[in-house]
């Protein structure tokens, strides 16, 4: 049965019928759900939020023919077990930002230029995103942000230094500031 | 509308059995793969998805009658034949497109019971019905294409 479908995800996605495929990856934290469109990776959930609802998100706001097809997740699994194992810096991914807009996308645009090892405040991510007094709506963006990890809001810390805060939990937020040698 | 992955998850199971049952053993991965994309294809537009087992299971029997047609007269292999003497007719080349033609509940008991040699009660499990409600099908399905074909 797993064998059939296997070939049927193959098959579904050969015919352009396959809008969101996704998979579990491993990781420190636990495992990871990655979702991606033909577009490019879309979504990143955390052990901790329900699968069920990540998935039902998917299939409301992008498509319901959601199928798991780990395949189109290759490039990404193997950019995040390099990342989690600290040989790679920067990710090479195409990303689908379609679960975002107006300010947030800006917002967590400019977080994805924040290069590795290095830390915005959300003053300075309010400022990239065009409004510099939207101090609030870029932390709420941080929250928002679809692809944590590969868009890496874990870097984005308050004005003084303080963590602030994650959607994946503080501990998170440190271990991830730790691999990259910023605590 | 949820995951097309949840219906693979919940139905594919009931949905290869029926088709083993109706295509044979060798022939229902096939089926299976046709069945699911051709669900995947209309999914999107399905506006009444209170019933995706029966929704799924419609086109498997579906695609179990195509599939019938397409092989109406390939023999079957099989490890051992029996010796039987058969006096029924063959059923010429049409009949698998009346067939096609009867009413969704027919069409589905007439092609699992003579298809698929599936009792009364695996019918009546696949269709979601009754048995009493399953041989009510049967019965109009035959006497329908009897008349078709007389």
């Amino acid at each position: 049965m797993k064998n059939a479908m296997q070939r049927f995800a193959d098959r579904a996605d050969a015919e352009g019928l396959l809008d969101v495929a996704y998979t579990h990856v491993d990781s420190p934290f636990g495992p990871l759900l990655l979702a991606a469109t033909p577009r490019g990776l879309v979504k990143l959930s955390f052990p901790q939020f329900g699968e069920e609802e990540t998935l039902a998100e998917l299939a409301e706001r992008i498509s319901p023919r959601v199928l798991e097809a780990p395949a189109r997740l290759d490039e990404a699994r193997r950019e995040l077990d390099l990342y989690f194992a600290g040989k790679l810096t920067e990710f090479d991914l195409p990303l689908d930002w379609t679960l975002t807009d107006g300010f947030r996308k800006k917002a967590q645009q400019a977080i994805n230029r924040i290069p590795y090892g290095k830390t915005r405040s959300y003053t300075e991510i309010a400022r990239s995103a065009g409004n510099e007094r939207a101090v609030r709506a870029a932390g709420t963006a941080c929250g928002a942000n679809p692809i944590p990890i590969v868009v890496p809001c874990h870097r984005v810390l308050r004005s003084g230094g303080a963590l602030g805060g994650y959607g994946g939990g503080l501990p998170m937020k440190e271990a991830l500031l730790e691999l990259e040698g910023i605590l | 509308m949820p995951p097309f992955q949840t219906l693979l998850d919940d139905h594919a199971g009931d949905v290869l059995g029926v088709l083993r049952g109706a295509v044979g053993r060798a022939d229902a991965e096939d089926c299976f793969q046709e069945t699911f994309l051709a669900a995947l294809r209309a999914y999107p537009k399905l506006e009444d998805t209170s019933n995706l087992r029966g929704w799924l299971l419609t086109i498997a029997h579906r695609k179990a009658i195509d599939h019938h047609r397409a092989n109406g007269r390939r023999p079957m292999p099989v490890a051992e034949l029996a010796e039987i003497e058969v006096n029924d007719p063959e059923p010429g080349e049409g009949v698998w497109e009346l067939v096609g033609a009867l009413p969704p509940k027919q069409r589905a008991a007439v092609a699992l019971r003579y298809g698929s040699d599936l009792p009364h009660t695996e019918i009546a499990a696949a269709l979601g019905c009754s048995p009493e409600a399953a041989r009510r099908s049967l019965h109009e399905g035959i006497k329908r294409l009897r008349k078709e074909l007389a």
